[in-house]
């Protein structure tokens, strides 16, 4: 009897394995490069986070506020860096306002420190440790900015979410909420990761029925 | 069509002055490349189902010192959960008494639990959890009290702020437990 060969034809697996690839290619979208590390918590809920005029409020783990705003709002961030410039008179020059309106960035630093903070180039920004916006409940300047914010995007629907670190302190998120509730924003999101439902608890009868939530 | 001959020890080695009469086959061994191209796509996986946030909602209650704005909840059916240092859970049913008897310590498995118990034993519509985070309670502690109502069909929420009395009992069973 002839000893049969082992090998197999690789061909037809390395087609799928390559348009598997593409697929994967294809459909990934890569995270822009975040220069605030953020490990967010996990829910149930299942609806993506929405992507249209983000104002996002991030929270790092050691309890430090960062306020940023979406891609495609350069004309809202004109308004709101000029708002803020004109309420707390920081004197800001077009270039300093140009480095706030340009895409990806965030401010993470009180007003007296923006003016020096929008000056810096590239390079010193990936050194920088930002402070923080302040959040105390004498001196909130996450309200400045969340009512400069909440009028620049009127007329349009604003999407708000907070973004926060597993290990930030309750306190720090207390600051965020109440600068939303002294501008009247009583509606926002919070940016999780996605988790099963437990067995057997009334969500789980509830999507397992198809019923409809809130 | 003839085999590439891939072995390396075999019966006969072709000497210099061999001459070709064989035709070189085209085909390629393809597991290498199928090795690496399920390495890529398993990279692509991972990276796809993790870049994918979900959004969870919370609306909040207006602050308002006029009490005939404020909603009012039955004491009968309030349920208090506290939130304190490292994971920690507590909570009271009803109001908290004096002496603090009814302050009991969880945790987020077991608080489960009391929940689904409360809201059986209760009217649907007195039946409210309130959720109050003590100043070490961290951000994750609070989304996942939040989610526990999505989980279990609350309806009615409320994060407010802790009170000085519920910190200091909280505090003195976080010592007796030895949780610093």
């Amino acid at each position: 009897m002839p000893r049969k060969s082992t090998t197999v034809d690789m061909t037809a697996m390395c087609d799928v394995a390559f348009l598997l690839l593409s697929f994967f290619i294809l459909t990934t979208k890569f995270k822009a490069a975040e220069d605030v590390t953020v490990v967010t918590p996990k829910s149930v809920s299942t609806k993506p986070a929405e992507e249209k005029n983000v104002v996002m409020i991030t929270m790092d783990k050691n309890g430090k506020a960062y306020f940023s705003l979406g891609d495609n709002t350069t004309e809202e961030k004109q308004e709101i860096i000029d708002a803020v410039d004109q309420q707390k008179s920081l004197g800001l020059t077009d270039k300093e306002k140009a480095a706030f309106t340009r895409s990806g960035s965030y401010v993470g630093v009180p007003f007296s420190m923006l003016k020096s903070y929008l000056q810096l180039n590239e390079d010193q920004l990936k050194k920088y440790t930002a402070p923080g916006i302040p959040l105390d409940t004498a001196n909130n300047e996450l309200v400045v900015w969340m009512g400069a914010a909440n009028h620049a995007f009127t007329g349009s629907k604003m999407t708000l979410l907070v973004k926060g670190d597993n290990d930030a302190k309750y306190p720090t998120f207390k600051g965020v909420i109440d600068a939303f509730k002294k501008n009247e924003i009583f509606k926002f999101s919070m940016i999780t990761d996605p988790e099963g439902v437990p067995e057997g608890t009334a969500l789980a009868t509830k999507r397992e029925s198809g019923a409809k939530e809130d | 069509m003839a085999e590439m001959d891939t072995s390396s020890g075999g019966g006969h080695k072709k000497g210099p002055g061999v001459k070709k009469g064989k035709k070189l086959s085209t085909r390629v061994d393809l597991t290498p490349m199928v090795d690496l191209g399920f390495l890529l796509i398993t990279f692509f996986i991972f990276t796809t189902t993790m870049s994918q946030p979900t959004a969870m909602k919370l609306f909040l209650p207006k602050d308002t010192d006029k009490p005939e704005e404020q909603n009012k909840i039955k004491a009968s059916g309030a349920l208090s959960i506290m939130l304190g240092k490292k994971d920690g859970v507590y909570y009271y049913e009803g109001e908290l008494l004096p002496d603090g008897s009814n302050f009991k310590p969880s945790n987020f498995k077991d608080i489960r639990e009391v929940i689904i118990n409360k809201k059986k034993s209760t009217q649907p519509e007195d039946f409210v959890v309130v959720i109050k985070p003590g100043p070490e309670a961290t951000y994750k502690n609070t989304v996942d009290m939040l989610d526990e109502m999505t989980i279990n069909d609350v309806k009615r929420y409320a994060m407010v702020d802790i009170f000085d009395t519920e910190i200091q009992l909280m505090r003195a069973t976080e010592q007796n437990a030895g949780i610093k």
